[in-house]
């Protein structure tokens, strides 16, 4: 498969096209708003967080394929999570996007995330791919300040 | 450049021999992700010619040494190498006096400078700044900071949905309270050749300043300031086939003698006391500290390139492939033009349905064609025509349409890819 190949999967370019738990939420208990300054990529994720389990979670915003693919997959695979699993997920994505790779983060441990691993090939693009999950991120931990890919 | 220049008033537009003027850039005879590189970024910076690159090389081989304070002969040599890059830019833009240019890091600094600087002493609570809706951030957010400074507005002339300045918008915008225009002379985002002669004069007739972003407009057109009538003319070094860190602010005497220094320390002054300092004249007093000294010489190098190519050549060159570049891309259904003004320099931006230009950069980018994709530091342009983000394709004279050929085919790989 070549570079190019591997970075627009069918599963990336069908999350793109529809993705998941693309909406607002009225209830959300938990939000922040994440920008790329870069590229002007912008992503807002709304958590609902009931006895330190995500029950519910959406996202809404604009950006490339990378950026709204990885964050529809990553609303699909945080939802029912225990807060602190989805930070120790955060971590291991993020590890994984960097190229940064140890025996947790390496994308066969990552189930169906690893299929974002092939942006770690494209430097200007792992922002994209990071920027929901820096995002839920700092909507976990309850940050003021928007959450930024710089 | 080699001997076709100058044919004076030459109409053999099809003498100009691209393929020999590409010889001298260096960095287009490679390849990227084993294709032939297809540059099309120029509007974010443009290749160096091997006659600038030499210069470069040769100021550090050679003259090596600091300007404005040796006594000995090496700064001699290198002190008349930056003053002679200065005289070549004079010539270059037809400004009356060497003093009327300061040489700056670029573009942006130049506007801070004159933001700073003339804004600070000259604008007061209740003035108004105008602008217009396709600047580039550079020349919005100095005159932000300068307005929470004083207390100033910012008013913004709109743009119709071709990307044209609204005169009669303007007309209505200039009144009493405002004190400096400042607009772009081409749009780095849409590519509009901004009516900017007839806006100095609309501004003039108040009495009211203006300054004019010539960022993008160097690199495609002849600039005469006085023939413009501006009072600041503003350009980068590396978008003209120049080095990095070096650009020019061109000011009329008369506004730059009554404003305070920019920037303070060595080489700006000519006498300093611990109870008063006395500053130097034009142009150093705007020129502290040690400058860009092979950048101004690099610069001068770049000048006497162009100088040495036929400008008619040139414009009808660059005028095919804008036109070529838009017949070839409004073939494609899927494919939007963002900026169609009548009046247009070398640049294309474009939009895929239901692809971000991110998307379309990497994916040209594999084909080895360099574009722009993104905002161009022109957010309100893109909240102007409802796009998070645009593909931009920027020309120079060295590119050719069977480079574009290139990237209507990669195009047709992006559809394919998101098909």
């Amino acid at each position: 498969m070549s570079e190019l190949d591997e970075l627009y999967q069918e599963v990336i370019l069908d999350h793109n096209k529809s993705p998941r738990n693309f909406r607002g939420m009225t209830n959300a208990n938990r939000k922040a708003e994440g920008y790329n300054p870069l590229c002007g990529d912008h992503v807002t994720v709304f958590l609902h967080v009931d006895d330190g389990v995500i029950t519910d979670i959406s996202f809404e915003g604009s950006g490339c394929a990378i950026s709204k693919a990885s964050a529809s997959m990553m609303t699909t695979e945080l939802k029912g999570k225990k807060e602190e699993d989805a930070q120790h997920l955060f971590e291991k994505v993020h590890k994984m996007l960097t190229g940064d790779v140890d025996a947790e983060s390496a994308p066969e441990k990552l189930g169906k995330l690893a299929i974002l691993s092939g942006v770690c090939k494209f430097p200007a693009r792992v922002k994209c791919a990071s920027l929901a999950w820096h995002t839920v991120n700092s909507a976990l931990k309850g940050e003021a300040q928007p959450a930024s890919t710089e | 450049m080699k001997a076709t220049s100058n044919i004076a008033g030459s109409l053999r537009h099809q003498d100009f021999d691209v393929a020999e003027i590409r010889k001298d850039f260096p960095i287009l005879k490679q390849k990227v992700h084993g294709k032939p590189l297809v540059y099309f970024d120029n509007g974010a910076t443009s290749q160096k010619p091997q006659q600038v690159i030499d210069a470069l090389s040769r100021y550090y081989s050679a003259e090596n040494s600091n300007i404005h304070r040796g006594v000995h002969d090496l700064s001699e040599r290198a002190t008349a190498a930056y003053e002679t890059a200065r005289e070549k830019i004079r010539a270059f833009i037809n400004a009356p006096t060497d003093k009327e240019i300061i040489f700056v890091r670029g573009t942006t600094e130049a506007i801070n400078l004159v933001a700073q600087s003339y804004g600070r002493s000259f604008l007061k609570t209740g003035d108004e700044i105008i602008v217009s809706a396709m600047e580039h951030h550079s020349n919005i957010v100095p005159w932000q900071i300068l307005c929470e400074q004083v207390g100033a507005y910012l008013r913004v002339i709109p743009i119709n949905h071709d990307g044209e300045i609204l005169m009669d918008e303007y007309r209505r915008l200039l009144n009493e309270r405002t004190k400096l225009v400042s607009v772009t002379h081409v749009s780095n985002a849409l590519g509009t050749v901004v009516p900017v002669k007839e806006i100095v004069a609309l501004a003039h007739q108040r009495g009211v300043p203006v300054l004019l972003d010539g960022a993008q407009a160097v690199p495609h057109l002849k600039v005469d300031v006085q023939d413009l009538g501006c009072d600041f003319y503003a350009f980068s070094g590396h978008k003209v086939f120049g080095p990095t860190g070096v650009g020019v602010l061109y000011g009329r005497a008369e506004m730059l003698e009554k404003m305070p220094p920019y920037q303070s320390g060595g080489d700006m002054i000519s006498l300093v006391t611990f109870e008063k300092t006395h500053y130097n004249v034009l142009p150093y007093k705007f020129e502290a500290g040690t400058p860009n000294i092979a950048g101004g010489i690099g610069l001068g190098a770049a000048i006497d390139y162009l100088d040495g190519l036929d400008w008619q050549q040139v414009e009808a060159h660059e005028r095919q492939l804008l036109s070529y570049a838009t017949d070839q891309l409004s073939k494609i259904d899927a494919v939007r033009i963002i900026g169609t003004a009548e009046e247009k320099a070398g640049v294309v931006s474009f939009v895929i349905d239901h692809v971000h230009a991110h998307d379309v950069g990497t994916i040209l980018d594999q084909e080895g064609v360099a574009i722009r994709a993104g905002h161009h530091c022109a957010m309100p342009v893109m909240q102007r025509f409802g796009v998070p983000a645009t593909a931009r394709a920027s020309f120079a004279f060295y590119n050719t349409t069977a480079e574009i050929d290139v990237m209507v085919q990669a195009i047709h790989r992006v559809l394919k890819v998101f098909g």
